[in-house]
């Protein structure tokens, strides 16, 4: 009896342990998604940044080597070893000797903002606080201005705040719409708005009327369809359906006109097969 | 038990990762017409000159694409492209269309055909193509009297439309009116009758007496309208076949609008009687006369439900003119209109889900249609004076009259009749020989 029983346990917690291990949302990485997911909105928009990249990293590092260099000219060596980062008034630096020096750095101006940008994305607004305060004590009565140092702490504090803010928005948004249709927002839409402009709808179709049509669509790479599927199909033929069949047809009139469907230039194997759901209730109840 | 326990450990051990399909929902699109071809009708020589002899017409071939693709433009849901840019002739389309050719001037549909002279009969044979499917959609031959080859054109419209857009079309079938002509104090007012698209206009009356309110019989070609015979209005029969005319009955005092029943049997109107003006019905087998509405106030404008269950008048019950709904027997009266002005003229949608009226409001007159609830009013069109909307078979386009204001000398009058289809968009004028009002739009004569 007590051996089966131990038996049961141990086989029980066997089972807990495996299922617990295996449960998908177990296994997923905690949200340390850092604000970088904000640049996936506008990929489709902003392909040119893509080949840039490369550069930009490179341009990222000379411009941090020149800041380092810059700061140990400006303040001792001691002083930069107690501030753990680069702070608020390192941008600042930065920003002077962009002013005074622009010779010094071979980039073009946008570049170097754009970097700069990154930089206060990346910074957490509860270190910069102490960070700021170390750095001003130090140097508070050769040529700091106290106002000023304020200001720019307020102000780093809300830019931070804000931008956090915000990119917390988008990411849940994100994997919303991920977990939902398995494109980003700006990849749906722009696939939809690619459709809309194909999809002539038929007018005398009756708005009170369930009328949805849904398509499978296998693609290639570059968009371009290689098989259309009506996954109700058998209703196309049914008699006092003209409707539906109609509408089905003007669907797969607007998906061969569309060709190639404005696809996300990655993960072709997450949209290689799709599904269209077309729906004229909302233009047709006008 | 163990193989159970084994099965269960090895789900558990390797959890299926399951991707969902992408879904897309695409719920708009665009409202522009359909873009497609009308090809000529392909015809032999010898054909061609049998039908010159007969209908002394040049090609008639050419001439029924021609009122197939008047007809599909007029309707404001196609768009038919120049036939300058038709990169293939009709004699070899008519046998295989080349899609590419067809696309590359985007037309999404095509139609072709051939015509040929046969026994002393037209016949007309027509293909319908998806050109982006690359396939054919429909095919359908017609035999007929030569003389009868406007009514082909209509009729293959017609098959086109249904194909296209799933609903009926309208396009077979004949408009009555009231042609009007002279001096706005002395109009002559006779009936005519012409083709939905303005010809083969025939006027049935002389005009020696003043007709009033044609309407169409929904299940024939048989018409009632109002006359005035001495002074005393008369509601008449009469069949466009046969050209036969009865007199339904003298009816003392003011008598408005008769209309049919939408099974045809009965006849519904208004006529004052003992000092009101009530809403009543005569079955026209036994010329029985029911009471349908019994109240102090005016009520006028009876219009059937296509299933005969309800009736819409208007009535100033409420102290002004406004659209109320009734149980066929008059029970369960019940205002729908709640809108500022004054409400008039309500008729039924053929497809039952609309009724369609006049409304006067800041001195303008509107044509609107509502839903049978009364809930969603769109009006439709504005202008100085317009009334009585008529549907189409389909319930998608509505012909009604609008006049144009007299100028201060007593001129500039005029009548005329106007269609617009349902989204407001598509207004347009149908031609007629004379001034012309009090539309009736007949059902489909190929029924």
């Amino acid at each position: 009896m007590n051996r089966s029983i131990i038996i049961s346990s141990v086989l029980h917690l066997l089972l807990i342990l495996v299922t617990a291990m295996s449960l998908p949302f177990l296994a997923k990485k905690p949200l340390d998604i850092p604000p970088i997911v904000s640049v996936e909105l506008i990929q489709i928009a902003e392909k040119t940044n893509i080949p840039f990249a490369p550069k930009a990293k490179k341009i990222i590092e000379k411009v941090k080597e020149k800041e380092k260099k810059l700061v140990s000219e400006q303040a001792p060596p001691k002083k930069v070893k107690k501030t753990k980062t680069k702070t608020v008034v390192s941008v600042e630096q930065n920003e002077k000797v962009d002013n005074k020096t622009p010779e010094a750095v071979p980039l073009p101006e946008k570049t170097v903002k754009k970097i700069e940008t990154k930089k206060e994305n990346k910074q957490n607004p509860d270190k910069l606080d102490e960070e700021v305060k170390q750095v001003s004590e130090f140097e508070k009565k050769e040529f700091v201005d106290l106002d000023n140092i304020a200001k720019l702490i307020d102000k780093a504090k809300i830019e931070s705040a804000d931008e956090i803010k915000k990119n917390n928005d988008i990411t849940q948004d994100q994997d919303r719409n991920i977990e939902n249709t398995g494109l980003t927002l700006s990849e749906e839409d722009a696939l939809k708005a690619q459709i809309f402009g194909c999809w002539s709808i038929p007018l005398g179709l009756p708005y009170n009327e369930n009328l949805l049509v849904r398509i499978k669509l296998m693609l290639e790479p570059d968009g371009s369809v290689t098989k259309t599927e009506i996954l109700d199909h058998a209703r196309m033929n049914k008699p006092g359906q003209a409707f539906y069949k109609v509408l089905a047809e003007s669907a797969l009139r607007a998906v061969k006109l569309c060709q190639p469907l404005r696809v996300p230039t990655t993960g072709y194997e997450r949209w290689k097969e799709l599904q269209l759901n077309f729906d004229a209730r909302e233009m047709l109840e006008g | 038990m163990k193989k159970k326990f084994i099965i269960l450990f090895l789900i558990l051990i390797f959890p299926l990762k399951v991707f969902a399909l992408i879904e897309v929902d695409i719920t708009r699109g665009n409202l522009n017409p359909l873009p497609l071809a009308v090809s000529p009708l392909a015809i032999d020589e010898q054909s061609r000159n049998e039908f010159k002899k007969i209908i002394k017409k040049e090609n008639i071939g050419s001439e029924i694409s021609s009122i197939v693709e008047n007809n599909l433009k007029t309707s404001g849901l196609f768009n038919p492209l120049n036939k300058d840019a038709f990169l293939q002739a009709p004699e070899i389309a008519n046998l295989k269309p080349r899609f590419e050719d067809w696309s590359l001037i985007k037309a999404q549909a095509l139609i072709t055909g051939k015509v040929t002279f046969i026994d002393e009969k037209l016949r007309v044979e027509f293909r319908l193509w998806d050109v982006l499917a690359a396939k054919e959609i429909m095919a359908l031959a017609f035999t007929t009297v030569p003389n009868n080859w406007r009514r082909v054109g209509h009729i293959i419209s017609d098959k086109v439309y249904e194909r296209l857009t799933g609903e009926k079309g309208y396009f077979d079938t004949r408009i009555i009116y009231v042609a009007e002509e002279g001096p706005k104090t002395q109009r002559k007012k006779r009936l005519a009758i012409m083709d939905q698209d303005g010809a083969n206009n025939k006027f049935l009356t002389l005009g020696n007496e003043l007709v009033l309110t044609p309407r169409f019989n929904p299940t024939s070609q048989m018409v009632t309208y109002l006359s005035y015979f001495k002074n005393l209005p008369r509601v008449y029969l009469l069949d466009i076949e046969t050209g036969t005319q009865e007199v339904v009955g003298d009816f003392p005092g003011m008598t408005f609008a008769p209309r049919f029943s939408p099974d045809g049997k009965k006849i519904i109107m208004s006529f004052a009687k003992d000092g009101k003006s009530d809403i009543y019905t005569m079955d026209l087998e036994n010329r029985i006369v029911d009471r349908i509405t019994n109240h102090p106030s005016i009520d006028t404008s009876p219009s059937y439900s296509p299933n005969g269950k309800f009736i819409a008048f208007n009535s100033d019950r409420s102290g002004y003119q406004q659209i109320y709904i009734m149980k066929s027997d008059g029970s369960d009266v019940k205002r729908i209109s709640f809108g500022n002005g004054i409400y008039g003229t309500p008729v039924w949608s053929p497809r039952g889900d609309l009724i369609a009226f006049t409304k006067l409001h800041k001195g303008k007159f509107y044509i609107g249609v509502m839903r049978t609830d009364g809930k969603g009013e769109r009006l439709l069109t504005e202008n100085y004076y317009q009334e009585a909307p008529s549907w189409s078979p389909n319930g998608r386009v509505l012909i009604f009259y609008r006049e144009t204001k007299t100028n201060s000398d007593g001129e500039g009058f005029s009548a005329k009749l106007w269609s617009i289809d349902l989204t407001g968009y598509n207004e347009r004028l149908v031609t007629t020989q004379t001034d012309a009002s009090d539309p009736s739009w007949s059902s489909l004569l190929s029924n």
